[in-house]
């Protein structure tokens, strides 16, 4: 227990040691962001049979802002998530989570409790449930063997599921299993099981493919809205969406970043014209 | 799947648990007890141990689905819980048989034929019946637990976690194989003479045994039926369906499939533990691979992810069985494997599916 001790005294001299990262974790809230960066990266290095996926990476991403990576494909942006979320470890680099939560010392279940949340390049939701019941799931709560048994939804959980429904436009499908939605609904639920997680830091992998311009709009309006309130990052493809939402995109190329700045910068940089643009 | 629960949410469910009670608990038992052998409603002993014996089968291949159907964990190796349940009930058995035994000795029979002096340590205590109950639940559970603990950690999954559950009950059948280990080698646990006092020829006895296992067998829906309908089961689905974005929700899978995992081997034991006295003998040939792959078969034919669909399963593979091995024994293996094809491929859903089928058109 002494040595946990230390740890913590050492953290007020912003020196922070992996066991510490641990019993941050568990006391909500201490997401310590007071210096205004929600997430940072640092040399990140991740390699699968000697291919670089990520190549002494370095990112920061501020609280409130909405970034949008961009890359030409294999330019490591899922790796970059599988690292933030915890399914990929890194051989080398720091990744923090505010000034104190070491995401390489945390499990991906961990990572989520302590405000991460991500949406999968692919739709994934639960098919055999309901939305709500993937709602359910998803709401932030005692996440706990023992509680889930027992558990029962209260009245402000349910409003909360409700208010979700409507934000994603699902509240007629609330019954219907999530495997029958379609593809663009799909998106939405799993954005709604995102948000209703109240995470702090939001992961977008391709959150608009398989929607129409319609929904892709909303979806534009919806993240603006979150922008704030929320830290996200949104990997992209669709460089119209990305010119609606963007303030400020990064661009990867071979697992570095190769430029970063705002939309008009970015299009005019010669050398991401060169390898993705052009 | 939740629209499958069904079965037991509704009126007709509980009015049809009533009814298997009433049934199994009362009318069958006294129809065996209290008719003169004459009668022709009498039911036969035979049919009575049968029936005993399909109902243990039925809560194993309901603890099957439990974790199979819901939580997506296909186990090759359920029937080592069995059997070691069954073993756990056989040692209390073998200890009740005292110096009535072939060669009156207070040990069992094959130790004094192995020429030891006196019980293993693990044999200790083994003549108190509550003892012995314990261990029915500890020795399946606990290894249930470690063995999934390691297993469930390393993020062993699908195919690759049923060949080693597979291997796992090759093994231990190897173990009890071996007179050494202390359980009666290839020749297991017989000639039990009395439980709790009472003999168990005595048509009484068999009937106690017959409602203790019909009593525990509907104790065991309702506490699966509990765990699935709450988000618990939601989550075990979940597990099955998408696991890495369970993960990413917050939840931790390896808590919730071990505590499946376990629930489920400590349910195989005790039907193991019913299972023993109602058939008189348990050796190492329960732990064959080919007994767990059955288990499984159960479950498929009756519908998975649905609880009472293994229970019609297990009474339907069996009742089939014990017809044709008695008609045709050297086909029965044939048309086992026939079934499974059939079901695999016209019938995913199995019997219950089929059922539903029916009601819909």
């Amino acid at each position: 227990m002494s040595g946990i001790q230390q740890n913590d005294d050492a953290g007020g001299q912003g020196w922070v040691a992996d066991t510490s990262a641990l019993e941050h974790v568990h006391e909500s809230g201490t997401l310590d962001v007071t210096h205004g960066v929600i997430l940072y990266l640092e040399d990140v290095t991740v390699s699968f049979d000697g291919f670089k996926a990520l190549n002494k990476l370095t990112l920061s991403i501020d609280v409130g802002e909405l970034r949008c990576i961009i890359g030409p494909n294999g330019a490591g942006k899922t790796t970059l998530m599988d690292v933030i979320t915890g399914k990929t470890r890194a051989d080398s680099g720091t990744a923090f989570f505010g000034q104190t939560i070491d995401l390489q010392a945390l499990s991906e279940y961990q990572i989520a409790h302590a405000g991460i949340g991500r949406k999968f390049q692919k739709p994934t939701v639960f098919h055999n449930h309901s939305v709500f019941e993937n709602l359910e799931l998803a709401l932030k709560a005692d996440k706990g063997l023992w509680r889930s048994l027992f558990a029962r939804l209260s009245a402000g959980q349910q409003a909360r599921i409700d208010e979700i429904l409507a934000l994603i436009n699902l509240s007629d499908h609330a019954k219907t299993l999530a495997g029958l939605l379609s593809h663009g609904q799909k998106q939405w639920l799993e954005i709604g099981m995102l948000l209703i997680q109240e995470p702090k830091l939001l992961l977008l992998d391709e959150p608009v493919a398989g929607m129409t311009d319609h929904e892709i709009e909303r979806t534009a309006e919806l993240f603006k809205t979150l922008a704030g309130k929320h830290s996200l990052i949104v990997v992209e493809h669709d460089m119209n969406f990305i010119s609606t939402i963007a303030r400020k995109v990064t661009v990867l190329h071979e697992g570095s970043v190769l430029a970063e700045g705002n939309m008009e910068q970015i299009k005019n940089h010669p050398r991401v014209i060169e390898v993705y643009l052009g | 799947m939740t629209q499958y629960f069904s079965n037991l949410y509704g009126a007709r469910g509980w009015v049809a648990l009533g009814l298997f009670g009433l049934l199994f608990v009362i009318v069958i038992p006294a129809l065996n007890l209290f008719l003169p052998e004459s009668s022709v409603l009498r039911v036969p002993d035979y049919a009575l141990s049968l029936i005993g014996k399909i109902m243990c089968y039925a809560i194993v291949a309901m603890a099957m689905d439990l974790i199979w159907g819901y939580a997506g964990i296909l186990s090759l190796g359920h029937g080592l819980f069995f059997a070691l349940g069954g073993y756990a009930c056989g040692m209390y058995l073998m200890r009740m048989i005292g110096t009535e035994g072939e060669y009156g000795s207070t040990l069992p029979d094959f130790m004094v034929f192995l020429d030891w002096k006196e019980l293993p340590w693990y044999w200790q205590g083994t003549d108190m019946f509550l003892y012995a109950m314990l261990l029915v639940v500890l020795v399946p559970g606990l290894l249930a637990f470690i063995f999934g603990y390691f297993a469930f950690r390393s993020r062993i999954k699908g195919v690759y976690f049923s060949i080693i559950t597979q291997a796992l009950t090759f093994a231990f059948m190897l173990l009890f194989f071996r007179n050494e280990t202390g359980f009666g080698g290839n020749n297991g646990f017989t000639d039990f003479k009395r439980i709790l006092g009472y003999s168990l020829t005595d048509p009484a006895t068999r009937a106690g045994l017959f409602i203790a296992t019909a009593i525990f067998l509907m104790a065991a829906l309702l506490m699966c039926r509990f765990i699935v309908v709450s988000k618990l089961g939601r989550v075990l689905t979940a597990i099955r369906d998408a696991e890495s974005r369970l993960m990413f929700c917050g939840y931790n899978p390896l808590h919730y499939k071990l505590f499946a995992w376990t629930f489920s081997a400590v349910l195989c034991g005790i039907a193991g533990a019913l299972y023993v006295p109602q058939v008189g003998i348990i050796n190492p040939s329960e732990m064959s691979p080919a007994n767990s792959i059955e288990i499984a078969i159960w479950a498929a034919v009756g519908g998975r992810g649905t609880l009472v669909g293994p229970l019609l399963g297990a009474g339907l593979v069996n009742g089939a069985k014990s017809w044709f091995t008695a008609a045709f024994p050297e086909y029965w293996l044939f048309f086992l494997g026939f079934i499974f094809i059939i079901v695999t491929l016209f019938l995913p859903q199995g019997v219950i599916g089929l059922l539903k089928r029916f009601k819909k058109t």
